[in-house]
């Protein structure tokens, strides 16, 4: 029985420590250094009567989907309201084009599960969190892009020399996001899978060495390594295609052209790529030249 | 239609996840139970306080805390880095359920009359054999439905471990249903995991009520 106590203690103990340890992640704040949109005045007047641009404008509010554990991408940093991230960059120049500050949008986090049911029911009027196009969701919501295009990759650790590609993934065990397409592709290529509800319980298993690699896009895997550039890195090719585009309602096909518009006179201003220095650029890829938008289907 | 039968495989290989966390949790937590009913009835006051200190922590905080302490807290310190998913699935379930174990335990001691125990002392049994041979015994016979809700509870609960990094079926279900076009065939998809579910609890209880049946007869 004396044995208990000790064991009780050992647990106690180690409780203490593990709640103690969590406490230290994702403190670091990358900060927002890209330049703030220009808002536009009176925008109501540039949209036609009866479209959802001009209803937004006129409230004066838009709700914006985003992630807030994608650093790089979309973060929230403890204590400040506005996430940042490339994917918030864009979401402010559509809120400026109507009118909107962006300390007056609401950012709403949205998970990648829900992306799909929050547009449908209007619980977000857009979606800007990483969010690939792809033809099952076209059939159910609307996206408009792409404005960015990455693909799947690996992330390891730093001194890890075992796994320099997809290929060599057979047998490893491999964490994403529960339920993500990524981990269904490693699984194909004979990884173990491991699955976790949020990136960066997975990318912290990566660090503590309970998982051999993590995988998803390569722009979120770059965020990550951004903040942790001593202990891990990216590895290998991209074996996939993701387009990042910008979610909306299919009850408001218009939105696709202005959405569309709008990025595009970034891209052309060199916003773009000054959004991209700022944000994903900072864990040192190269700016990448902005992808071709796919056309609006005319409604 | 075709890409949940095309997923019967792997569907299959996650109730077998399922099943394991189980069996392993389940037997785990009767042992670590057992133990800590004995600590609770025990003589000794420290021994006592160690067993009323367990119950009312791993008792009153959520399962997805047991998990992320086992899963991501300990490894952080170095604790368990190596001890493979399943077996951590396991350790933080058994964690949890043996409180409930060891309550619903404690509910049959309490029915087995204090005769009992006076018996089995006067007759120089020491209180680990009075404990083992008489009391715990008639216990865990009175203590079966409620430890058959306590399995039960078990069974279901092994569905947190879907985001620790165990691909069992609820976890399976997320990731088959990103595949299944329409409404219609996610439904159908949702009723044959739900399906696993319900056959795995009726396993179960089919198991108590014959070892009900069968003890009621014994007695």
């Amino acid at each position: 029985m004396r044995l208990k106590r000790t064991t009780f203690a050992v647990l106690a103990a180690s409780m203490v420590m593990a709640v103690s340890a969590c406490g230290d992640a994702g403190d670091d704040d990358s900060g927002d250094d890209a330049p703030d949109a220009e808002v536009a005045e009176n925008a109501a007047d540039n949209f036609d009567d009866g479209t959802a641009m001009k209803q937004l404008a006129e409230d004066g509010k838009v709700t914006i989907g985003v992630k807030i554990d994608q650093p790089g991408i979309g973060f929230l940093s403890g204590g400040s309201d506005i996430p940042t991230g490339f994917d918030i960059e864009v979401g402010e120049w559509l809120a400026a084009d109507l009118g909107i500050e962006p300390e007056d949008v609401e950012w709403k986090e949205t998970i990648s599960d829900n992306r799909e049911p929050f547009l449908q029911d209007g619980e977000v009027d857009l979606v800007v969190a990483s969010y690939s196009i792809t033809p099952e969701r076209r059939a159910i919501v609307g996206q408009a892009g792409p404005y960015y295009i990455t693909g799947q990759q690996l992330m390891v650790q730093k001194d890890n020399d075992e796994i320099e590609s997809v290929d060599d993934v057979k047998g490893k065990e491999v964490c994403s996001v529960t339920g993500s397409t990524s981990l269904d592709q490693v699984e194909v290529k004979g990884a173990e899978p491991r699955g976790f509800d949020t990136y960066s319980q997975c990318r912290d298993q990566v660090l503590d060495g309970t998982v051999d690699a993590m995988t998803t896009d390569g722009s979120i895997l770059l965020g990550y390594v951004a903040e942790n550039p001593d202990e891990l890195k990216v590895v290998g090719p991209e074996f996939s295609e993701e387009r990042y585009g910008v979610g909306y309602s299919k009850d408001s096909p218009e939105m696709c052209q202005w959405i569309t518009d709008v990025i595009q006179e970034k891209m052309d201003d060199g916003k773009w790529a000054e959004a991209f220095e700022a944000t994903l650029g900072e864990s040192g890829v190269e700016t990448p030249d902005p992808p071709k938008m796919d056309a609006c289907k005319s409604s | 239609m075709d890409v949940i039968w095309d997923s019967r495989d792997v569907i299959l290989k996650s109730f077998w996840l399922t099943v394991q966390l189980l069996v392993i949790s389940g037997v785990a937590s009767m042992v670590v139970g057992t133990f800590l009913v004995t600590a609770r009835v025990s003589p000794i006051p420290v021994v006592r306080g160690v067993g009323v200190t367990y119950v009312s922590i791993f008792r009153n905080i959520p399962l997805l805390m047991v998990f992320v302490l086992v899963v991501e807290g300990a490894p952080r310190i170095g604790l368990m880095a190596d001890v493979p998913f399943l077996l951590k699935g396991c350790i933080a379930l058994t964690i949890y359920t043996s409180a409930f174990v060891c309550e619903a335990l404690r509910a049959g001691v309490n029915s087995v009359s204090l005769g009992q125990a006076e018996a089995a002392r006067s007759i120089g049994l020491t209180f680990r054999q009075s404990m083992g041979q008489v009391i715990l015994p008639q216990a865990t016979r009175a203590a079966l439905p409620p430890l058959t809700s306590v399995f039960i509870a078990l069974a279901k609960n092994t569905s947190v471990a879907a985001g620790f990094g165990l691909v069992e079926a609820t976890a399976r279900f997320k990731s088959v249903k990103k595949f299944v076009p329409g409404e219609a065939d996610t439904l159908v998809l949702f009723a044959v995991i739900a399906l696993g579910y319900i056959i795995i609890v009726e396993v179960m209880s089919f198991g108590s009520n014959r070892l009900e049946r069968r003890w009621r007869l014994a007695r």
